[in-house]
């Protein structure tokens, strides 16, 4: 395999760039908020512009190969080096990665949610984005799995002290279940470096030799690794973590949960799993499909069953990653493309769909869908967006999410060769009735909360209505002065999302072409 | 050399006809620019939709021409297709262009047309509305919807334009949304739509997956090769069609259509009777050679197939129900739902370019009907649609609408000499001459029945005394309880009426401050009779394109080329064939006329009440009022029980089978993690463990007492377990 070494330090500064901006944070004192939040920003910003460098320096017409390739020894006893390289396939992530955190923290200026405490929180974002950046850009199994870790803590402590009410039983149950995926996926690791001879760690030395392992023992390997990915992405029936999780985590979380956290596991999938184990991904491709499909139902119907807006948008994922997950299943190129596009697209709406939701929840003090209507009237403007990021989750053609959507269904039809035609039909079949069920649930949650008129319980105030003194200031639910439409912070945080729905749903391309060259050169190894 | 003969070759098809994909990218821009500048100009974004309809229809027009002659100039008029890749994926490239064919001029001229006359309506008709902006931009956006589909190149840039269309029908049908009926009605025609769409993803990813292509004009060339398979044919005929039912409100999927009439009556005269419902007729029209092979039209000793069936179905369902409605926009719901069963039936027995023209002559009268509609209850009956309670006597009152109507209506039943008779007669005679006798007959009780309703409605909208608000009765004041107290009586208990009536007051109130409490009807302002004038003589000569009695076979030249098939050659017009049909025609207008002054008339009759007195006419009744229960059954037993029961269920099994399951390995854990702790790691390995719980408590410490200490144990004692998990799969697998 071919690398392009040019600039090799790139990569690092855009991994690491966000530790310096912690270890500036560490020593200032933590009265003083606002220079805590401008270093932590700052540092978001000067990493994001090592990303858009990167983004301009990164050679397309290669993007098959890996670029800004470093290596270098890193703990020689077992053999596993510091090798890190970007191609077609981790490139969107990762520049993703960087944005989302970007814009979270925007959001977080004014919005850090209870018990305080900007200092740590915002450390908290920028270990977490040394994580992500560095579980997409590495390329020896060590070094993926320490980083795969290191995103870990920073959410439990997120979820765990500034969650919601129930916060204590969701962050452990986030950090044991990913974990247990994770000890499970260390064992398959391990199996990997020995029965390839007990050479490297390195992702394309395994590649290149993986074809050795011997069937049945890749089938094995393969079994612990789909398991630590499939708890990450969340699969049926791994995905019990994530209602809660979701649900309890402060908005900044729950974002950057659904945006950028739950595709480690399908990105694990598309980098690892079936690349080096292509025999293995073959004999298990029936399963994930199965499961995917099962997934899209039973996130659907799981939705249909929410009363809480939030734990809703939650289960949405489960469905909407078992799209990407159905592409992946394929082992083709249309369906792979499909998943990573579907991977960018469900980040940036659902990630929109969770800053509506925190949003909402920060005005109203809840999120149960009885007690919201007429949103539209008190707050147009919000309720419109979360009327678009409806529309764009549900697959509306035109928006990003549709074109995650409809080539994985297109690729099922046609499964690699070695597949089950007829049982990769029948999945097709059932996923596009999942796409009625996604429209019922999300439409249902966008007529109840937005439509309508407001229910009395809120209407004190908003809209510019005169505030009657005394009646309407009922103390039970905190007043309704809270209630006012999008505000300066959330447009910045919004607009780059809603852009990039739009661009990416109108222009395609611009992502296709970045992965589709080195999609097309992993699933050679299938025939298609 | 070969290419710069071919682009000559290409310029001198016409300057309109290779510039046709401008037509659906003006309104798109347009929208954008009504969406963002629209309130601050001074038609508030109006002027700017109608503009861009404006602009298209002068492109459309010219396209029309230039289309005509070129198919003069041409043996075997080639379509002008242009595409330019839009993305590509794993080999798979998805273009966007035009593909300009007879059918597609024909579409986008009627798009265009209509359009462009509805929005000029609209401008009246929702003066004033809390959204007016927000409908002008949906308004513009469906026609870009609309437009880029049938204009389209390929497979996926229909989807995108057939998808936009649901986009702007929710958005229209629940513009006044803060009545829960009318988001209810915009969610169901979403939805149900949606129902449909299944096929058309399904049939869509079966086409590319067997032609390797998503062109119209390549699939259509592939599926009369004869290289497919006819069981692919089949399946992706039966997926597509299954999207037709949705979107044209055939049976079973139909009952989504009269709800939405919810919306703003130009939306139901544009979306929901002459454009957007005919997308899938227009879809089985457009991919013709795929149904034709696929259901084995016109092949001997088939009697039947399932555009056909679905199409018969429809005309006389609908219809029957159309006989029990009492808002007029429900009347002419069903009656369009009828209608789209004869253009799918002409369909579905071969009768390519009567079902065609159907669709051009249907989309005048059908749309001035409905704008008829929308003038009596503009100007003469208060902003309400109930025909029994709010209408009669209007004739004189409103004569321009009153004429448009009658000439509409004539041309709905098919009299002899009006537009629906050259189309509507055409497709029955296709079904007698290719041999499908039991279709032939379902198109003449058809007839009968289409001119039975429509002479009810007639009779009590125009005829008779002037009752409820046109007469004046209701006082301003207490609108709302009339509202109210008239509901139960009514027997179409339908909530979206009343919605329709509450919203469309309250609309009142803010449009016409100085016609409070009027008693008299008068006509309506030019912007409304005007664009009913124009429909109205289309409604009259549009017929005369091809118009079989006189040779006149215009329309079908200029569009055959679109088929993709060889048909059946007509048959010959004969008058003499056409006496049935007449026939029927005028018995349904005597029997209903007879009937209607009987019930509805000022003499007492043996036939008023009779509903209520004979059991079998009102268990019949119930049975039509309730519009078969399918309602019932697609709401409360399916929606609903998806909605409750399964998902309900499915969540049980969530909380209580697999998340108890996690819990409970959790708790096991937990306890062998104390049991390990007391009886292990006290005695044993006591101070390290010690070690990191403090260090983790040191640093949660700082943040909030939560359980970290635990986690750690939790964490070591997973990976012992994974450890020793390696060692066994590395000793198994050695």
């Amino acid at each position: 395999m071919e690398f392009i070494r040019d600039q090799n330090w790139l990569l690092s500064l855009g991994t690491f760039l966000p530790l310096a901006g912690v270890l500036f944070m560490l020593f200032i004192p933590k009265k003083n908020e606002l220079l805590q939040k401008q270093i932590a920003l700052g540092t978001a910003l000067a990493t994001l512009g090592v990303g858009i460098y990167t983004l301009t320096q990164f050679d397309y017409g290669k993007s098959a190969k890996l670029q800004f390739f470093a290596s270098t020894e890193w703990i020689p006893v077992i053999k596993s080096g510091y090798t890190i390289g970007l191609d077609g396939i981790s490139l969107p992530m990762y520049v993703l990665s960087m944005i989302i955190t970007v814009l979270v923290m925007i959001y977080s200026w004014q919005h850090i949610p209870s018990p305080g405490n900007p200092k740590a929180f915002f450390i908290l974002m920028l270990v977490l984005q040394v994580g992500m950046a560095g579980t997409f850009v590495a390329q020896d199994l060590i070094l993926f799995f320490v980083f795969f870790e290191i995103v870990l803590l920073p959410m439990y402590f997120m979820i765990g002290v500034w969650g919601g009410e129930n916060r204590q039983y969701a962050s452990l149950k986030f950090f044991l279940y990913t974990m247990f995926g994770s000890a499970l996926m260390l064992v398959a690791f391990l199996a990997l470096f020995y029965k390839t001879g007990a050479q490297s760690f390195s992702i394309p030395y395994l590649i290149e030799h993986g074809g050795s392992i011997a069937k049945n023992t890749a089938i094995w390997i393969f079994a612990g690794m789909f398991v630590g990915f499939a708890v990450k992405v969340p699969m049926f029936p791994f995905h019990t973590w994530l209602p809660d999780a979701h649900t309890q985590a402060p908005t900044a979380g729950s974002v950057l949960l659904a945006a950028i956290l739950l595709k480690l596991g399908t990105y694990g999938f598309i980098r690892i799993a079936i690349p080096i184990l292509p025999q293995a991904a073959l004999k298990w491709a029936p399963a994930i499909g199965i499961l995917a499909v099962i997934g899209i139902i039973y996130g659907a119907l799981g939705c249909l069953a929410q009363t809480d807006m939030k734990r809703l948008i939650a289960f949405s994922s489960v469905a909407h990653m078992g799209f990407v997950m159905l592409g992946i299943s394929t082992l083709t190129a249309t369906g792979i493309n499909a998943a990573l596009f579907g991977m960018v697209a469900h980040g940036l709406i659902t990630g929109m769909l969770f800053f509506v939701a925190g949003s909402v929840k920060e005005r109203y003090h809840t999120l149960e869908i009885k007690r919201l209507s007429g949103m539209l009237l008190q707050m147009p403007k919000m309720g419109w967006i979360l009327g678009f990021c409806a529309m764009a989750s549900l697959g509306l053609p035109g928006l990003a999410g549709f074109w995650g959507e409809f080539p994985a269904i297109l690729a099922t039809y046609s499964p690699a060769p070695g597949l089950s035609v007829e049982l990769f039909r029948t999945l097709m079949v059932i996923a596009a009735i999942g796409t009625v069920l996604a429209a019922g649930y999300l439409l249902w949650l966008f007529q109840r909360t937005a439509f309508g008129n407001v229910s009395p319980e809120f209407a004190g105030n908003g809209n510019g209505h005169a505030h009657s003194v005394g009646a309407a200031a009922n103390d039970e639910h905190h007043g309704t002065d809270d209630i006012h439409d999008v505000n300066i912070f959330e447009w910045l945080a919004w607009t780059p999302l809603l852009v990039a729905i739009v661009v990416f749903g109108i222009y395609p391309q611009l992502m296709f072409k970045v992965f589709d060259p080195a999609v097309t050169e992993m699933v050679k190894v299938f025939g298609k | 050399m070969f290419l710069a003969e071919e682009a000559g070759a290409t310029v001198a098809a016409g300057w309109f006809l290779e510039h046709a994909w401008l037509i659906p990218v003006i309104p798109a821009v347009s929208f954008a620019i009504i969406i963002l500048f629209g309130k601050k100009l001074p038609m508030k974004g109006a002027e700017v939709g109608i503009a861009s309809m404006m602009a298209g229809l002068v492109l459309a027009t010219g396209l029309t021409y230039q289309w005509i002659v070129h198919v003069r100039g041409a043996a075997e008029a080639e379509p002008v297709i242009k595409s330019w890749v839009w993305w590509q994926s794993g080999g798979m490239k998805f273009g966007l262009g035009q593909h300009i064919d007879g059918l597609a001029v024909m579409a986008l001229l009627l798009v265009t047309f209509i359009s462009t006359l509805v929005q000029i309506y609209s401008v009246e008709y929702v003066r004033d509305d809390r959204r007016y902006t927000h409908f002008f931009a949906a308004m513009t956006l469906f026609s870009a919807g609309m437009l880029a589909m049938v204009s389209a190149e390929n497979m996926v840039q229909f989807i995108l334009g057939w998808e936009i269309m649901g986009l702007c029908s929710f958005l229209l049908i629940g513009h006044w949304w803060e009545e829960r009926a009318n988001s209810e009605a915009a969610l169901k025609a979403f939805l149900t739509v949606r129902v449909g769409d299944i096929g058309l993803l399904v049939g869509v990813a079966i086409l590319f997956g067997a032609s390797g292509t998503f062109s119209i004009s390549g699939i259509n060339a592939w599926a009369v090769s004869g290289q497919p398979s006819h069981s692919v044919l089949l399946w992706a005929a039966i997926a597509l069609f299954i999207a037709c039912i949705g979107k044209s409100g055939q049976f079973p999927l139909h009952t989504w259509l009269p709800d939405a009439m919810a919306g703003p009556t130009p939306v139901s005269s544009l979306l929901h009777s002459s454009t957007m419902v005919v997308a899938g007729v227009f879809l089985v029209a457009r991919l013709y050679p795929v149904f034709h092979t696929g259901l084995d039209i016109n092949v001997a000793g088939q009697q039947v197939n399932l555009i056909a069936v679905i199409g018969g179905i429809t005309i006389l369902i609908a219809a029957a129900l159309a006989f029990v409605q009492n808002d007029i926009k429900k009347v002419l719901a069903y009656s369009t739902v009828s209608q789209l069963g004869y253009m799918m039936m002409g369909l579905g027995v071969g009768a390519w370019v009567p079902a065609v023209f159907h669709i051009f002559t249907h989309a005048f009268f059908k749309c001035c009907l409905f704008l008829c509609a929308g003038s009596v209850a503009h100007t003469g009956s208060h902003h309400s649609f109930d025909m029994k309670n709010d209408m009669g006597g209007l004739r004189k009152k409103m004569p321009i609408t009153f004429g448009t109507w009658m000439v509409s209506t004539a041309a709905l039943c098919g009299l002899p000499l009006v537009s629906g008779f050259f189309s509507k007669d055409e497709i029955i005679d296709g079904a007698k001459h290719n041999n499908y006798t039991v279709f032939f007959v379902i198109g003449l009780i058809g007839a009968f029945m289409t001119t039975a309703y429509m002479t009810r409605a007639t009779y009590l909208t125009f005829f008779g005394k002037a009752r409820g608000a046109a007469a004046g009765e209701h006082a301003h004041a207490d609108d709302h309880a009339h509202a109210a107290d008239a509901a139960p009586h009514r027997v179409e208990g339908s909530a979206s009426d009343e919605a329709q009536r509450v919203s469309g007051q309250s609309e009142a109130e803010a449009s016409h401050p100085r016609q409070q409490g009027f008693g008299w009807a008068t006509e309506s302002p030019l912007l409304i009779v005007g664009p009913l004038l124009i429909l109205a003589t289309l409604a009259i000569f549009s017929g005369y394109l091809n118009a079989a009695p006189f040779h006149i076979e215009k329309f079908h030249h200029w569009i055959e080329s679109s088929i993709g098939v060889s048909l059946p050659e007509a048959a010959e017009f004969e008058w003499i064939n056409a006496i049935p049909s007449i026939t029927l025609v005028a018995a349904g207008f005597l029997v209903s006329l007879f009937l209607c002054r009987a019930v509805f008339g000022e003499a007492d009759s043996k036939l008023k009440g009779l509903t209520e007195r004979s059991r079998l006419l009102g268990a019949g009744h119930r049975f039509l009022v309730n519009k078969y229960y399918l309602d019932d059954l697609y709401e409360k037993v399916i929606v609903h029980g998806v909605a409750h029961p399964i998902a309900q269920a499915a969540y049980w099994v969530n909380q209580h089978v697999i998340d108890a399951t996690v819990d409970a390995f959790g708790r096991g854990g937990k306890r062998t993690g104390d049991w390990v702790y007391k009886n292990i790691d006290q005695r044993v390995v006591d101070g390290a463990v010690n070690g990191t719980g403090a260090a983790a408590r040191g640093t949660g410490g700082a943040l909030r007492p939560i359980q970290s200490g635990k986690v750690n144990q939790y964490g070591a004692l997973l990976f012992s377990a994974a450890a020793i998990g390696a060692l066994v799969l590395v000793i198994v697998n050695t």
